[in-house]
């Protein structure tokens, strides 16, 4: 009844291509962006920020990077974890030792950087496919925390390469308290999600599906195999990379290259099986599930253990978190395996006929 | 050159017991095209049923190696029947997230019936070197590491008289080799797959018992499935041979690497060494050793 694109008459050909067709969509992501903008800094806490809110970002840069690599090019990895810490080692040595570099200009710095490590990781793509990929990256997984604790040089030789993230300061601004930290990280995303959205709707985004649908076939109809899939390693790695230097400077301030490990990269993947594979919006939403879940489940238990005046350990609890975490995902594979973003669609789609069944 | 020998022979045992595990990855993929994340966590379930058993219970070795027997098959069943039943026909790699879902369910469960201590495993073969070795040839080379690879071989053994001498056997490569043809010509495809689980869930326990009774009972046996994982892609993921011979190489090249290239690059190499290894022959041959080729039709 409301949500109906009837009577929105498109008289040009940038109107019939815009990002959002339909005028209730467009009005939707402009009150949640103002939500998130406006509403959320006056009545969230600092838990909320630096607890919640700021990885659940940060997290959906780096599952937006892998979807990227695995929901459009096709090509699973399972080494994202360590792109991030690349980005962020990167970004904190840019700060560290060129004098004058701004906070923003060592992001993308740390991003490129991990998208020159992603590139050289990828490099084995072009033989090898499918599970053996996949375990192939896990050499990558592997191979660059050592790497990054064993040369010194990358943390400034601090003890097991801790690094410490500078002060962000724009332009003279501190952003200091969780709330600056949350509104710089929900610009970044908006625009690094916007941009995402945009490239898989162009020639690249394209080239990338028909290499993911069958790779010989794209390569028959003329897609360059090297370039296409090196340049979804260089950008998903990109992605991971600044999600990296935002994991460090704006959530959790000190990190070492241990800190982004196997479970790290694996959470990563059930975002995007949860939030949706291929779809920039379940990023999004797979990161939101996968963040707020642990904390739901930790409330839960701790209050069923007092309802049943059960004297549960802090060890049963986190394994019993486990135990429900494992069965959730298999429960949600087996109920929608396309994810939230498949939900949300058929969600609309029901809207839009309501209140018709069909 | 003794300690070279020694070292050798110390890598190639300890490749034993990777593949040991590389082969409940192996049985399960030939057979169902699924990628079981879940074969480590198995292994750590299989070895601490065991061990919890056996305190518990207090009964001789035999019957609680029965019991945790019992316990793997209807694991193996109950998987077929819950997870991968309703997931027939979804892509491969929604199979591969499911079976670590299935990973991080066991490994929670496990640890909270049995609790998270570190449990001792008592084979009854000591961890110390061969004397005779010692005398002659100046080489340690342990009794258990030699025990384990004795048991690793009678496994294998068993293993390669079960597929191609019974007729379940011979179903099972049938399903191994093509699904749709096997469901043709009569075979029960889900008592198949029941009993490809039940096999791995076997697999699971005696690798388990080795590897607790090396190393101890406790949560880090699930990471030996991530040290599986290279041998498992440079022997092929179809390939039985293949997970014997990667898993000698990967041991053999670790161990060396270990002693000869670890101290001039700081050490710690242990962690990665192998997926590199792998990652260079996979390069060469890009299905593994043993793999199956595969020929892209558009």
């Amino acid at each position: 009844m409301f949500y109906r694109e009837a009577g929105q008459f498109k008289a040009t050909y940038a109107a019939d291509q815009q990002l959002f067709p339909i005028r209730q969509d467009r009005w939707a992501i402009a009150t949640i962006l103002a939500i998130a903008i406006f509403i959320v800094p006056l009545i969230a806490n600092d838990y909320w920020f630096s607890a919640i809110l700021i990885p659940l970002l940060v997290f959906s840069v780096a599952a937006i990077g892998l979807n990227i690599l695995t929901g459009y090019a096709g090509q699973l990895s399972l080494g994202s974890a360590a792109f991030m810490a690349v980005g962020a080692v990167a970004a904190y040595n840019f700060q560290l030792r060129v004098p004058g570099m701004p906070i923003l200009g060592s992001f993308i710095l740390g991003g490129l950087s991990a998208a020159a490590v992603g590139v050289a990781f990828g490099l084995p793509s072009l033989r090898i496919k499918g599970f053996y990929l996949a375990v192939a990256t896990l050499a990558a997984q592997f191979f660059i925390p050592w790497l990054l604790v064993k040369v010194g040089w990358f943390s400034n030789y601090s003890a097991s390469g801790v690094i410490t993230a500078q002060a962000v300061v724009i332009a003279g601004y501190a952003f200091d308290t969780p709330i600056k930290k949350y509104l710089l990280v929900l610009v970044i995303a908006a625009v690094m999600a916007l941009l995402a959205k945009n490239m898989v709707r162009s020639r690249i985004g394209r080239a990338w599906m028909a290499v993911r649908d069958m790779d010989v076939a794209a390569e028959v109809i003329g897609i360059h195999m090297l370039q296409t899939k090196l340049l979804a390693f260089a950008v998903s790695s990109f992605y991971c990379g600044v999600a990296g230097a935002l994991y460090a400077f704006a959530y959790l301030g000190t990190v070492q290259p241990e800190d982004f490990n196997l479970d790290l990269s694996f959470r990563i993947l059930f975002m995007i099986i949860v939030g949706g594979v291929g779809s920039i919006l379940g990023s999004f939403l797979g990161a939101a599930f996968i963040t707020l879940l642990p904390i739901f489940l930790d409330l839960l238990l701790t209050k069923l253990a007092h309802g049943f005046n059960l004297n549960l350990q802090g060890g049963a609890i986190s394994m019993a978190q486990l135990v429900v975490f494992g069965a959730l995902i298999i429960f949600f594979l087996i109920v929608e395996p396309h994810g939230l973003a498949r939900l949300w669609q058929i969600g609309k789609e029901k809207l839009r006929l309501w209140p018709f069944p069909y | 050159m003794s300690f070279f020998f020694e070292v050798l022979i110390g890598g190639l045992l300890a490749g034993v017991m990777y593949s040991l595990v590389a082969l409940g990855f192996v049985l399960i993929y030939k057979a169902s095209g699924v990628f079981n994340f879940a074969q480590g966590a198995m292994v750590f379930l299989a070895a601490l049923t065991f061990v919890g058993l056996q305190e518990k219970t207090g009964l001789p070795f035999w019957a609680v190696l029965v019991l945790t027997l019992g316990v793997m098959v209807a694991l193996g069943i109950a998987t077929e029947r819950i997870v991968l039943r309703p997931l027939v026909n979804q892509p491969q790699i929604t199979l591969f997230m499911a079976t670590i879902g299935l990973a991080f369910f066991l490994e929670g469960a496990a640890q909270m019936i049995w609790g998270t201590d570190v449990r001792p495993l008592d084979l009854g073969i000591k961890d110390e070197p061969i004397e005779a070795l010692m005398t002659r040839f100046n080489m340690v080379i342990s009794k258990f590491d030699v025990f384990a690879a004795g048991v690793a071989g009678l496994l294998v053994a068993t293993l390669a008289i079960f597929f191609n001498k019974t007729r379940i056997g011979r179903a099972l490569r049938a399903v191994a080799d093509d699904h749709q043809a096997a469901l043709a010509v009569g075979i029960p495809l889900k008592t198949i797959w029941a009993i490809v689980w039940s096999v791995a869930g076997f697999v699971a326990l005696v690798a388990g018992l080795m590897w607790g009774a090396r190393n101890g009972v406790q949560f880090a046996l699930t990471f030996v499935a991530l040290k599986a994982l290279p041998v498992l892609i440079l022997g092929g993921f179809e390939s039985v041979a293949g997970a014997i011979v990667g898993g000698l190489i990967i041991g053999a090249s670790e161990k060396l690497a270990e002693v000869y290239l670890g101290p001039h690059v700081g050490g710690g190499i242990e962690g990665w060494f192998a997926y590199v290894m792998a990652l260079l022959f996979l390069l060469i041959r890009p299905e593994g050793l043993f793999g199956e080729k595969h020929i892209d039709r558009v």
